[in-house]
């Protein structure tokens, strides 16, 4: 292979470091107007009234709306959520006006004079508090919302917006062949994605009814899906477009400001209308990532063979549900980690709550509910005194076991647990002990984690990829995946140069999305892009072989299966000085006598997810994706035991890639997801007043990790192939982040010799843990 | 001293070339090189000073094109990322994976540059505290350490 598993840089690399790179905020257009939102100060109150007299009479204001304007209910899952409130607000930032306005000034200005008459009403903050019987309801209507999927079961009458079960094996017999049974509860904060780039977007209605739309998102197709659906419009007529993206991590899968920009542009009489979120409206009005609120029993026999795992999780979704319910999916679908245990209950559920909502983030749930388990785990060795490491390897997920949903799992689409623990065992130096006290009060100690991670999509979610030759014999390249950042549309040029053969300088493309030339992408998430959209391309070249070989085939005078290709030559396999270059096939091919047959020839792949299924609604039984990539990683600290602080040395990871195509961008990719997995584990909360405002709404008191506080990374790969991925490479871009803050509070627990069952884990945390909060 | 009331055109130094602009005196100077001057190369990211997506360097120093305004700039060196032709880091950043999304990427090689001018020989303390002005949430800061390092001999 000559470009696959090289070091390749990304094709907008240069674009990158020269202030070149165009992103949705950069397209700046004389005569576009601004819309600036007003949010709610309450996490839960009626809506009295709302006048927008004052606003309407600020210099150079065009429209002010309010929920009254917009007579629609958006969600991915469940339709539950106005795009301006109706009624009353369910969280502190909710939207509830929005002015449009020559300049952003005048926009922000007339929304400071809307007057809101507010009557609140009884806030609920926990998911625990959130599914009594005698909470206050956040959704009165649950039972009237429309689905968008068949397959959701919101519970009427209660804040439940969804309830996943897993029933595997028999837990009477789990019990009974247990020796030691640990319990354990844990609460995990919410916390933000903090992108760069705050979402923002555009939109016009040309006079035709054409709806543009450019917004920062990593699901362009789901936005014309959805505008066109909501607003009854010919999908053909809502173009949307996503130039480089500023950073995603989960957040901008969901449609948010788009609807708005549409809303506003709609009462503009079309013209193009800009909306950016500021950094705290970033953070408080639009969807975050869910807190969780878990229960774990664990069941085990002495020599550490785990029999039995009984799981509740209560996700808090906040106030809409958003993807929450395929977040408790995905939770459920995996709630036992990458082990073999065959007694499983779990219960997954999305619950209501008068927090901000919630949607996908990195990781997609994994690294919340695997702090849980991982923390158990942790604590069922201490029962029962036996070495962390081992109890995982011992109980590693193997082929031929089967995961919670019952799919059996084989070396392809599992890969291997034992091979990741053991290189982490070395990269670690395991062997030297988990807790060392280096004299003065300081210990030194080791924390570990499994993981694993499935995609989740849907049954039939769909990718493409169009492929045109110039007239030189170079492609260009065309899908429907957005480059947030991954430099997956790097990834898919590999994948297509080494399918042609050929150089991949001679692949061209496209950076951007747009919906009316782009194959559909599902979405760009999940850790899918390689496999779905890699797939698509190796089809779409496939295409490209068999036209070439075919037309090659009259000039070369010889059957088509005597053909090959490679180096931009269509060549006799038998005899390589016999060939054709592809230029002079590409756009056709011309006789000496000026004779010409074919045209450009362009090549289609598409592709479409296979044997997946929905879960069974009782016992959860069924295939949520393709195949799992699983892992394990380290974090070791040196921790003070005078005053609690800590530094953190080393964090790792060993991922089984299937096959690492890129290794600068794989590694990048998983320092990068454990930077932020530091970041969930040491200092990232989202931080609430009595009445249930947010408090840490800027990056000054919101805090992310910074240069200078990161440790040592360690990062290795194991490569066992999953068949039916291209070159058999599993998704990994999430995956980074997953045990990271599992390890951490094992490292700190053995270190401190107290138990860390909270996020995040500050020397405060420690100290109340340690003490029971008394100087 | 001078008083600026309403719309007024000043003429801004941008990447050595005197670029007229018609301000208002609230104007911060991150939207005037981006509205007016089509140098988006410098990012909106918290309008704050807390990111340093929108570090330009002023008379070499670097400094957050959000917190000052327009007319603060006059009779200054503005330098934006667009000035930077063939600058050792931007090699580095491309060479080191130092980026990934690339939206802070600006920034941060605005301090990087202005930090290998300034602090030829920086150490490890020196580097870190110039580059906690910025926030990349994609990579893990390792790549950007190493970038930084291979232009800066004795860091």
């Amino acid at each position: 292979m000559k470009t696959i598993g090289f070091d390749t840089l990304r094709k907008e690399a240069w674009d990158k470091v020269t202030g070149r790179a165009i992103y949705t905020g950069d397209e700046i257009k004389a005569g576009t107007l601004h819309a600036r939102i007003l949010i709610s100060p309450h996490a839960h109150a009626n809506i009295k009234s709302i006048d927008t007299s004052e606003a309407l009479k600020v210099s150079g204001v065009k429209a002010v709306l309010t929920g009254q304007d917009c007579a629609v209910r958006i969600g991915s899952i469940l339709e539950d959520r106005p795009p301006l409130a109706v009624g009353k607000v369910r969280h502190f930032g909710e939207p509830v006006a929005l002015a449009v306005a020559f300049s952003e000034r005048a926009a922000a200005e007339a929304v400071n004079k809307i007057k809101v008459e507010y009557v609140p009403l009884p806030e609920v903050f926990t998911p625990s508090e959130a599914v009594e019987s005698t909470a206050p309801l956040v959704h009165e209507n649950l039972s009237s919302y429309k689905k968008a999927v068949s397959d959701v079961y919101p519970e009427p009458n209660t804040n439940i917006a969804e309830r996943v079960k897993i029933r595997k094996g028999d837990m009477a017999m789990g019990w009974a062949e247990s020796e030691v049974i640990i319990e354990a509860s844990f609460q995990l904060p919410k916390s933000d994605h903090i992108a760069m780039e705050t979402r923002n977007a555009k939109a016009e209605i040309l006079p035709d009814g054409e709806v543009i739309i450019t917004t920062s998102s990593q699901a362009p197709f789901t936005v014309k899906k959805m505008i066109s659906q909501y607003f009854n419009l010919e999908e053909g007529k809502v173009v949307v477009k996503t130039p480089l993206v500023g950073g995603g991590f989960g957040g901008k899968a969901a449609m948010t400001l788009e609807i708005l920009a549409y809303l506003a542009s709609k009462a503009v009489n079309g013209q193009a209308v800009k909306i950016a979120y500021t950094r705290e409206e970033d953070i408080v009005s639009a969807p975050g990532s869910i807190g969780l609120e878990a229960k774990v029993k664990l069941g085990a026999t002495k020599d550490g063979c785990l029999k039995a795992v009984e799981m509740t999780c209560l996700l808090d979704s906040g106030a809409y549900a958003d993807i929450g319910p395929r977040m408790a999916k995905a939770i459920a679908v995996d709630c036992t980690g990458p082990y073999n245990v065959e007694h499983v209950c779990c219960d997954s559920l999305c619950v209501y709550t008068n927090r901000p909502y919630a949607t996908s983030f990195r990781g997609f749930g994994h690294e919340s509910y695997t702090f849980c388990m991982e923390r158990s785990l942790d604590k069922l060795a201490q029962t029962l005194s036996m070495d962390p490491f081992d109890l995982r390897l011992k109980n590693a997920i193997l082929p031929g076991s089967t995961t919670p949903t019952m799919v059996t799992s084989t070396t392809s689409n599992t890969g291997s647990l034992p091979a990741c623990l053991e290189r982490l065992k070395s990269l670690i130096n395991w062997g030297e002990g988990s807790r060392i006290e280096l004299g003065n009060g300081i210990v030194r100690a080791k924390g570990i984690s499994s993981l694993w991670k499935t995609s989740d999509l849907p049954t039939d979610a769909i990718s493409g990829a169009l492929l045109t030759f110039n007239a030189d014999g170079s492609i260009n390249l065309s899908s429907g995946a957005v480059e947030c950042g991954p430099g997956m549309k790097t990834t898919l040029a590999q994948i297509l140069a080494e399918t042609m053969k050929m150089d991949l300088s001679r692949i061209h493309v496209k950076l951007d999305v747009d919906t009316q030339v782009c194959p559909e992408h599902y979405k760009t998430v999940a850790s899918m892009t390689t496999f779905m959209a890699g797939r698509a391309v190796q089809r779409a070249a496939e295409d490209l072989i068999r036209q070439l070989k075919s037309l090659g085939a009259v000039v070369l005078k010889c059957p088509p299966e005597d053909l090959d290709v490679a180096e931009e030559k269509v060549y006799q396999r038998h005899d390589p000085l016999k060939f054709i270059p592809f230029k002079d096939l590409v756009h056709g091919y011309q006789y000496p006598d000026g004779q010409s047959i074919e045209g450009q020839i362009m090549g289609r792949g598409s592709f479409i997810m296979s044997n997946l299924t929905t879960l069974n609604k009782d016992t959860g039984k069924g295939v949520a994706g393709p195949a799992w990539a699983v892992g394990a990683q380290a974090v070791e600290v040196e921790f003070d035991t005078k005053d609690f602080s800590y530094r953190l040395i080393h964090a790792a990871t060993v991922i089984d890639a299937g096959k690492v195509l890129n290794p600068k961008t794989a590694r990048g990719l998983i320092t990068g997801g454990m930077c932020m997995g530091l970041g969930l584990a040491t200092r990232e909360a989202f931080e609430y007043g009595d009445q249930g405002e947010m408090l840490n709404t800027s990056l000054r008191t919101y805090k992310v990790m910074h240069i200078g506080q990161e440790p040592v990374y360690l990062v290795d790969f194991i490569e066992t192939p999953q068949i039916n991925a291209p070159f058999g490479a599993r998704g990994l871009a999430e995956h980074g982040i997953i045990g990271i803050p599992a390890a951490l509070a094992n490292a700190l627990s053995a270190a401190a010799q107290t138990e860390l069952d909270q996020l995040p884990i500050t020397p405060e945390t420690i100290w109340q843990a340690k003490t029971g909060g008394k100087i | 001293m001078f008083k600026l009331e309403g719309k007024n055109v000043i003429t801004l130094t941008v990447n050595g070339e005197k670029r007229d602009v018609a301000i208002e005196p609230a104007d911060i100077l991150l939207t005037v090189l981006r509205d007016q001057l089509g140098l988006t190369g410098a990012k909106p990211g918290c309008l704050n000073g807390d990111c340093g997506a929108c570090t330009v360097l002023i008379d070499g120093w670097p400094v957050k094109s959000c917190l000052m305004l327009a007319a603060e700039a006059m009779g200054h060196q503005i330098t934006t990322i667009e000035g930077l032709k063939n600058a050792p880091i931007q090699k580095a950043f491309v060479e080191n994976w130092g980026f990934q999304c690339g939206y802070c990427t600006s920034g941060f090689l605005m301090v990087c540059h202005s930090l290998a001018a300034i602090h030829p020989d920086a150490d490890e303390y020196v580097m870190e505290e110039w580059l906690q002005s910025n926030i990349c949430r994609c990579t893990s800061y390792e790549e950007i350490r190493h970038a930084i390092r291979s232009i800066i001999t004795s860091a």
